[in-house]
């Protein structure tokens, strides 16, 4: 009995040791990267490139989940409003919840799903395949050449997705409330220009910079520390170590949408 | 008399994985000019050694010396210096997936010096000939075989003329003739360029056919380091055993086969 009891003790030390050291190295990584930015000449051609494979080449998906979040946004709030007659205020509702809240986080969500998962992916092949090693061995700083510009492309492109989302799902909110429900296009866009201010639009930005962050940061890390934090290497590391990524980056960002809201709000 | 210079000299290297030592006082050094082949079976710990000498690991103990900088010890500036003047071929050639066969042979040159980009688009297609690889630059790593990625791997390693050379077992998964086709490459490179060139290796008949000198490891240790003849001339049985592919010989205790078997325990 005694004997179970000290293995259960041992089991939870180590699992907190395991998550101290894993929360360590995620912290060292990003300092290293950070580090970066004044040690060595910026790596402009690599950011431009990660930019096309950020933001250009997730921009449809962007574009299709935006129209469709801002239609079914508009058809809940239409529903709810019409009970009150105040049909009028469908504009600002839409916009401002697009703007504050659903934009970032469902940009986000889009953005883990198509980048996080492929960037942590491609980090974690690169590491089985030795072409870390290589690049050490080239005198190539990895974290110059291979994190920081990732890390750069998707502060620039996740705020200007997150500005595209909440643009067509602005649109698409027009086409439910004004083609589709009969509610006149001035009282949806004046509704919704009177209600927004500089302070939401800002709040949008910080949220979308801070996710953008947190996204590219955890995927690169679970990539580049397969060897160390996966029980196995192979394809079967990387599968765990993708999935570890996409739920860990997933999770970090709503808390930092929670801790943004709250200083902001 | 001339006395010949070291370029690497390992002292007394121990290595450890956790708790399981991988390399025991590992000593042996190796002259400018040379090829050197590190051989050794499975888990003998000679991938291991690679990684110390590229200093991808830090060892527990002992020092690493190439062109006279202890690496164990060296700093990140200084490191970097001495690895522009070595080159590393990896076993799958560790080729960047999202370049093209031209862009991954060109980077290290692209990093590390000034050069315009026409030299540097020649300099890359004079060592593609070398590899007989000459237009075979606007293609991807997955469009090559294994043999021609281990060339790519190769020429990018010997792209800004290193004074070493590091090959991971050159002739791994290749076919008898493109496994010849490298070892000719190795000896065109030391005779061309003067290179030091070690290469890892358990593929006997290329060890004894590039080899100025062999050292074989078992199980973290050297075993013997010589030229060709005297390791064939060995009377030392596990180098005997590994020459003439004889599986190592086992006492097994009759009273632990059965506790294993029944208990799946040791």
């Amino acid at each position: 009995m005694l004997k179970k009891f000290y293995s259960l003790i041992e089991s939870v030390g180590n699992f907190a040791v395991k998550r101290v050291e894993s929360a360590g190295r995620l912290g060292f990584f990003l300092s290293q990267i950070i580090a970066r930015l004044w040690m060595f000449r910026f790596p402009l051609n690599e950011t431009i490139k990660q930019i096309h494979f950020i933001g250009a080449r997730t921009l449809p998906l962007i574009l299709l989940s935006g129209l469709f979040t801002g239609m079914v946004v508009a058809l809940q709030f239409y529903d709810t409003l019409v009970r009150f007659g105040s049909v009028e205020l469908l504009g600002a509702a839409v916009a401002m919840s697009l703007i504050r809240e659903l934009g970032p986080v469902m940009a986000a969500l889009m953005v883990i799903a198509r980048v996080g998962s492929a960037t942590c992916a491609e980090i974690g092949i690169m590491r089985n395949e030795q072409q870390f090693d290589a690049l050490d061995c080239m005198a190539i700083d990895s974290y110059h050449y291979i994190m920081l510009p990732r890390l750069v492309a998707a502060l620039i492109s996740v705020p200007l997705l997150t500005a595209l989302f909440d643009v067509f799902g602005i649109g698409g909110g027009y086409i439910v409330g004004v083609l589709s429900q009969g509610i006149s296009d001035g009282a949806y866009l004046t509704g919704m220009s009177d209600a927004i201010v500089w302070h939401d639009v800002f709040m949008g930005l910080v949220k979308s910079l801070a996710f953008g962050g947190v996204i590219i940061w955890i995927s690169m890390a679970k990539g580049f520390y397969l060897h160390i934090e996966q029980k196995q290497v192979g394809a079967e590391g990387v599968s765990q170590a993708t999935t570890q990524a996409v739920v860990l980056s997933a999770i970090l960002m709503l808390f930092v949408d929670y801790f943004v809201s709250s200083i902001m709000l | 008399m001339t006395v010949a210079s070291s370029i690497i000299e390992v002292n007394n290297l121990v290595s450890h994985y956790g708790d399981r030592q991988i390399l025991k006082n590992v000593d042996f050094s190796v002259e400018q000019g040379e090829i050197r082949v590190i051989m050794g079976g499975s888990g003998s710990g000679k991938s291991t050694l690679l990684n110390h000498l590229l200093a991808l690991l830090s060892p527990t103990s002992g020092t690493i010396n190439v062109d006279n900088i202890d690496i164990t010890s060296a700093n990140r500036k200084t490191l970097t210096a001495l690895r522009q003047k070595m080159g590393v071929a990896f076993q799958g050639g560790a080729l960047f997936s999202s370049m093209t066969v031209g862009e991954n042979i060109k980077l290290p040159l692209k990093h590390h010096t000034k050069l315009d980009d026409n030299t540097i688009d020649i300099m890359a297609r004079l060592k593609l000939e070398l590899m007989n690889l000459s237009g075979f630059e606007d293609l991807m790593p997955s469009e090559l075989s294994g043999g021609m990625l281990k060339r790519a791997g190769l020429a990018r390693a010997v792209i800004m003329d290193p004074k070493i050379l590091f090959f991971d077992e050159p002739s791994a998964g290749l076919d008898p003739v493109t496994s010849v086709e490298l070892d000719e490459l190795i000896l065109k490179l030391r005779d061309a360029m003067n290179m030091t060139i070690v290469v890892v290796t358990h593929e006997l008949e290329s060890a004894f056919k590039i080899a100025d000198k062999i050292t074989v490891l078992f199980d973290g240790e050297v075993a013997i380091t010589g030229t060709v003849d005297e390791i064939k001339n060995s009377t030392d049985v596990r180098i005997q055993n590994l020459i003439n592919r004889r599986p190592r010989e086992e006492n097994v205790d009759a009273e632990k086969y059965m506790q294993r078997l029944t208990t799946g325990r040791n």
